[in-house]
């Protein structure tokens, strides 16, 4: 019997910790998936964050990183710059990324180090229970803005991908979406992409994934998808930012 | 081979260079910028790594990452930036990576100033970083001898896959003195680093570096592991020099630029009719307790005397476990003392004993 589907070998067979519905799992597919197809899977070492995803490092079926809260692009080019010639990505969420490690994310990005920045941003923080994330939406309730979210005390949500298309050393930049298969297929097409140009050594890549958390969201899975279009794109729009386009030697 | 004259921060490039550093990350701050401006050309016309990073943060972040890649790696900084590492120290040790931090005290608290001090022994033995875990400390107290140490530091860091910190002062990091830069290292059995990060082409399965262990009982098994390992390097590694402890009446405790000065007490102590010994720990963490074994049980005090104003006077007292009477004097704020000042300390000892 010919197989259909299976399980990607990118993959470790642990069984995922994320919760019902989260979408992490079908951003763990398409890296897993995308690593294999191009042969990475030896060469390869990931920086697993702190956040939901910092349990990472036992699903990807390669050489692994714990880092430290923020600091995954700090940690990705110290051994980047040891190991050029080997893979390397960091899996981050909107709290590690755009809130405490904003800093180590940008000067990463603009000295142009050749690796790939895989951005899950759910509007939330999702490990330590449903807090205010710096990609909040406005007027979103969460466990520290009962209230929702205030422009006047938080701010507007903060557009990553925006501010790193003003970055010379980006070679690569999308945000995409996993809610529907085709949205599914372009993130996986922007993935692959941007692991391409590293392995072209290109300089920095990055994909937003527009992420669900129903549980911290409060929301049932599948309408959580629904939120996410009506809500997160408007403000986050999917978007190509940045693509140095064909590749010359 | 002639000996060289070489600046004090310049010579911990360059022994960095021959003890086998691979890369090196860091940020400026004054009195190290030395050792980043040398290593920014050396390292570059040697085809190896040079990082500027962003933030002493990110700096020891970045040797985190490349330290689990199985390098030799190294940052250096001084004592703003090295409390800036701490959180990052902490996950090296907890990860079991190997690596070279060179501390280069300044004066404080908060920015404090920019002379010399030995104010953050603390910060070095004791660290501010999470969780039961230690760095193994030397304080030298030459620049031949910061040479003799940071050239041998790498292989002791991945003997016990461990960090190793250097710590000196501005003192030793802005002066010049003749050096020999070949003499050689002992010698140590060095595993293979199969646990690195370095892509599984080149080791079997999946190699991971963490310092995270949710299940309590295996964190404590891990913490374990550490303590047992810890118990080896205080075995191992203490190092420490004796001076004229046979007819000693007094014995001062320094290291670093502070037992320089104390050498200095010592001769005019002996004009004028007072035997005064040496303790110099070389290693502060591990702490060497066993010094105090070699003091004449008849001596009529031990005198700590440090930049600071009494941080290793805490290992003194509990390695002297109240056996004698101890004194302390000691300048602060990048305030060096006179070698009058040590004598006059010792002259008046009695009124300045702690217990």
């Amino acid at each position: 019997m010919a197989v259909k589907y299976q399980k990607s070998a990118g993959l470790t067979d642990n069984a995922l910790t994320y919760c019902p519905g989260c979408t992490h799992g079908i951003v763990h597919k398409l890296v897993g998936e995308c690593l294999v197809e191009l042969g990475l899977l030896p060469d390869t070492i990931g920086i697993a964050s702190v956040g939901c995803s910092v349990f990472s490092y036992d699903f990807f079926n390669c050489d692994m990183q714990q880092a430290p809260h923020g600091r995954a692009c700090a940690v990705a080019t110290g051994i980047k710059r040891v190991l050029p010639d080997n893979i390397i990505f960091t899996y981050q969420g909107d709290g590690d990324l755009a809130s405490i490690g904003i800093a180590e994310t940008i000067h990463a990005a603009n000295r142009g180090e050749n690796i790939t920045v895989i951005f899950v941003n759910n509007a939330i923080y999702g490990m330590t229970g449903g807090q205010m994330a710096p990609t909040s939406l406005i007027g979103q309730k969460t466990t520290t803005s009962p209230f929702g979210r205030v422009l006047q005390q938080h701010g507007s949500p903060i557009k990553v991908s925006e501010m790193f298309a003003t970055i010379d050393g980006v070679a690569y930049l999308e945000r995409v979406t996993v809610t529907t298969p085709k949205h599914i297929r372009n993130a996986k097409k922007a993935i692959k992409k941007a692991f391409q140009y590293q392995q072209e050594k290109r300089g920095f890549t990055m994909v937003e994934i527009l992420s669900t958390c129903p549980v911290n969201w409060g929301i049932k899975p599948v309408d959580s998808l629904k939120w996410l279009e009506e809500h997160m794109i408007p403000v986050f729009p999917l978007k190509l930012f940045k693509d140095t386009g064909e590749f010359h030697e | 081979m002639p000996k060289v004259l070489m600046k004090g921060n310049e010579a911990i490039g360059l022994a960095a260079v021959l003890g086998g550093c691979d890369a090196f990350y860091g940020y400026p701050i004054t009195p190290q910028n030395e050792i980043p401006e040398y290593l920014s050309k050396y390292m570059i016309e040697h085809n190896k790594v040079f990082v500027q990073a962003e933030s002493e943060v990110a700096a020891i972040n970045m040797v985190y990452g490349a330290a689990g890649a199985g390098k030799r790696v190294m940052t250096s900084s001084s004592s703003p930036g090295i409390a800036l590492k701490q959180e990052g120290i902490s996950y090296i040790t907890g990860a079991e990576l190997p690596c070279l931090i060179v501390s280069v005290m300044r004066g404080g608290p908060g920015l404090g100033g920019i002379q010399p001090s030995q104010a953050d022994y603390y910060q070095a033995t004791r660290g501010g970083g999470n969780g039961d875990y230690h760095v193994i400390v030397f304080a030298p107290e030459t620049i031949q001898e910061t040479i003799d140490i940071i050239k041998e530091s790498f292989d002791i860091a991945d003997y016990y896959r461990n960090p190793v910190m250097v710590l000196v002062d501005g003192l030793l990091g802005q002066m010049m003195e003749s050096v020999d830069l070949n003499k050689p290292i002992k010698k140590r059995f060095l595993p293979p680093k199969d646990w690195a990060t370095n892509g599984m082409k080149n080791h079997s399965g999946r190699n991971v570096v963490s310092s995270l262990n949710i299940d309590p009982q295996k964190l404590e098994n891990h913490n374990l592991k550490l303590q047992a390992k810890y118990q080896n390097v205080i075995k191992n590694e203490t190092r420490f020099e004796c001076i004229n402890m046979e007819k000693a009446e007094y014995v001062i405790v320094a290291y670093g630029t502070m037992s320089r000065i104390v050498r200095s007490a010592l001769e005019v102590l002996k004009e004028k009719g007072i035997n005064v010994g040496l303790i110099r720990p070389i290693s502060l963490w591990p702490f060497p307790k066993e010094a105090f074994k070699q003091i004449p049980s008849n001596i009529k005090g031990i005198l700590c005397t440090e930049m600071s104003l009494g941080q290793m006077l805490d290992d003194v007292l509990i390695a002297n476990n109240g056996k004698h009477p101890v004194g302390f004097f000691g300048r602060t704020g990048g305030m060096i003392p006179e070698v009058e000042e040590v004598v006059r300390a010792i002259e008046r000892f009695q009124e300045t004993v702690v217990k």
